[in-house]
């Protein structure tokens, strides 16, 4: 017990690997925004938000599968939950009419997100209560039949968009704030992440943290200490299922378009890739993941149009050569997974 | 009622289709424990091979080998520089990895042939129908697959189970480390086995090329399938694939065809065939759902 307490610092936060980031970050962070203002090239803020948007999305992906070892290829299914109910209520909200009769619709972001967290819990207390009764290779497919079933019932719902997906003419409402101003909601989506992320390390140095990482370690030794696996994954699933849900959220405001493609299955893979990538089972391995790929995507994207053909010998690489992730090359300690 | 006879044989083509990417699958994922997402990149690799032997010569005789060469070869190729250094390590590593390979195949395809898809010609013998019941015409190029699908099942068995090498493969899936401190060459085993799941690829990829265009991305979406093919029939069992083909070319092709015109008895024609179409290609999910959660191995547990 009192190593993890000394691991986990003030804040609830592993300060032990590389600490001069965790000083230097926030300030990048908050200046991002004017530097690029000064620069005149204002498509680095609306980089920076969908990166810290994503960040949100992969942190919760490796909540389920880093820390709880329940590898979800369905998790796009919860971003793309998240997403439509700020798309549905907002078309509520334009039309009038109550959802199903009696959900008034609303612009309103105080509302809009916890409405996404709880929609996308729901759906993931539904998918993950079924799924969790399978393991393995088994649970991957699972996970992504799910996905693929939501994929297809909202391509179908001629209501919503269908195909086309649907716009949502205006960003969300904050008392105080104009979230139409793209610097303004980049700083909402960085106080979001930074509090979601917060959570989640508080979430995985708790006692809860440490039974699910036993679980994912030897379910046979936590079963026969009496603790009850299934609850535990299973709720480590529903958050893990709410966080995405609200980068999801996040997403549909921050593009104003929400479409069937944010829960296909392509979508989930590259969730899990960016975990993957910048290194399973640490807490910012997801973050450097998401801000890795994302950023890889953008400058080659900028050099050469078939930038695919350099990205992709580079994650073979990247697995060949570097096991545990980015996350490894900042800290030769991040392997929480291997530790 | 020939409509139904018809759309029978499209399910069990399609199922047949669906066995030769699902065998390959399920070969390397049981023997070797790879989960090799770039199987559908092998299916597109033999299938370009194909149709681009077919319309520089004009011979589709000289197509067929093309393809499984090509297939066959780069498979080869993968496991040599890429795979073999990932049998020890977790599965996610072999997602991105295998991801990563995805990436290179589908934009160096684009890069060397365009982002046209391509049309492959029947040759004039197999562009014909035949009477399959009384007054049921049913092409004969869908037949041969059919065919080639069920030798392709006998011969694979035959292998499997009679022959040394299947003898050597199945110990291997059973206990690896035994098998080479009798010394027998596994690195070598798993080579070929990874090979000959990539032939197959190449074959399923070169004979859909006439039924469907050939274009980028084209093996992503039918590996979804293979991998559900996999999961339904159990993990490693050729015999699951099998039925799990049969099973999901079926279900999918018989949903596709006739739930819309189901459900346009109790709705609009337009929303009908939208709901129809989701509701179909959510069908397969469904099924393998289902199937999980009532057999979460697979309806065919596989022996070793």
């Amino acid at each position: 017990m009192d190593r993890s307490a000394l691991q986990r610092g003030a804040l609830g936060v592993d300060l032990r690997p590389g600490r001069a980031l965790w000083l230097v970050a926030p300030v990048v962070l908050a200046a991002l925004p004017f530097v690029a203002d000064a620069l005149g090239d204002a498509s680095i803020t609306t980089l920076a938000t969908r990166i810290v948007i994503l960040c949100i999305a992969a942190a919760s992906l490796n909540l389920a599968l880093g820390y709880g070892g329940m590898v979800s290829f369905g998790h796009a299914a919860f971003l793309g939950v998240g997403g439509y109910t700020v798309g549905m209520l907002y078309s509520h909200f334009v039309a009038g009419a109550p959802f199903l009769g009696f959900v008034p619709g609303t612009d309103q972001m105080l509302l809009t997100l916890p409405a996404a967290m709880i929609a996308s819990g729901l759906a993931a207390a539904a998918i993950g209560a079924l799924s969790l009764r399978t393991g393995g290779v088994q649970f991957i497919m699972i996970t992504l039949a799910f996905a693929q079933m939501l994929f297809f019932l909202f391509v179908s719902l001629k209501a919503y968009g269908g195909d086309d997906g649907m716009i949502v003419r205006r960003r969300n409402a904050l008392p105080f704030l104009d979230t139409r101003n793209d610097t303004t909601f980049y700083f909402v989506c960085l106080v979001l992440a930074a509090a979601w992320l917060g959570l989640l390390s508080r979430i995985v140095g708790s006692r809860f943290g440490l039974v699910l990482g036993g679980i994912r370690q030897s379910e046979r030794r936590m079963a026969a200490l009496g603790v009850p696996i299934y609850r535990y994954k299973l709720a480590a699933f529903v958050i893990s299922g709410m966080g995405t849900g609200l980068a999801g959220a996040l997403l549909g405001n921050f593009s104003r378009f929400v479409s069937p493609d944010m829960m296909h299955w392509t979508q989930s893979g590259e969730l899990m890739i960016m975990v993957i990538l910048g290194g399973v089972g640490t807490l910012m391995g997801p973050v450097l993941g998401a801000a890795a790929l994302i950023g890889l995507e953008t400058v080659l994207a900028g050099w050469t149009e078939h930038w695919q053909v350099v990205m992709g010998p580079l994650l073979v690489l990247i697995v060949l050569y570097l096991p545990r992730g980015l996350g490894s090359l900042v800290s030769r300690k991040a392997g929480g997974r291997h530790g | 009622m020939s409509l139904v006879v018809e759309q029978l044989l499209n399910g069990v083509q399609f199922g047949a289709m669906l066995f030769l990417l699902a065998a390959g699958l399920t070969l390397i994922f049981g023997i070797m424990g790879i989960i090799n997402l770039a199987h559908g990149s092998l299916f597109m690799v033999g299938a370009y091979a194909a149709a681009l032997t077919a319309s520089k010569t004009g011979s589709f005789a000289l197509a067929v080998p093309a393809g499984l060469g090509a297939a066959a070869c780069a498979g080869v190729a993968v496991e040599l520089l890429v795979m073999r250094r990932l049998y020890a390590r977790d599965h996610l590593d072999q997602v991105l990895a295998t991801f990563g390979l995805i990436l290179f195949f589908n934009e160096m395809t684009v890069i060397l042939f365009g982002r046209q898809p391509l049309f492959v010609q029947l040759p004039a013998a197999l562009n014909v129908s035949v009477p399959v019941a009384p007054g049921v015409l049913y092409p004969v190029y869908r037949l041969l697959l059919i065919g080639l699908g069920l030798a392709v099942a006998g011969g694979l068995y035959l292998l499997i189970n009679r022959t040394r090498l299947g003898m050597l493969v199945r110990a291997g899936a059973t206990n690896r480390e035994m098998v080479r401190a009798l010394g027998v060459d596994i690195r070598l085993i798993y080579t070929a086995v990874f090979g000959l799941g990539a032939l197959l690829a190449g074959l399923a990829g070169l004979l859909s090329g006439p039924l469907t265009s050939v274009q980028v991305g084209m093996g992503e979406r039918i590996l979804i399938l293979a991998f559900v093919v996999v999961v339904i029939g159990g993990v490693g069992s050729v015999r699951g694939a099998f039925f799990g083909a049969m099973i999901v070319g079926m279900v999918d092709t018989l949903l596709r065809a006739f739930l819309p015109g189901l459900l346009r008895n109790v709705m609009a024609g337009s929303e009908a065939d939208a709901l129809g179409a989701g509701l179909s290609s959510m069908g397969v999910y469904f099924l393998m759902a289902a199937v999980l959660l009532a057999r979460p191995k697979g309806l065919f547990v596989a022996h070793g």
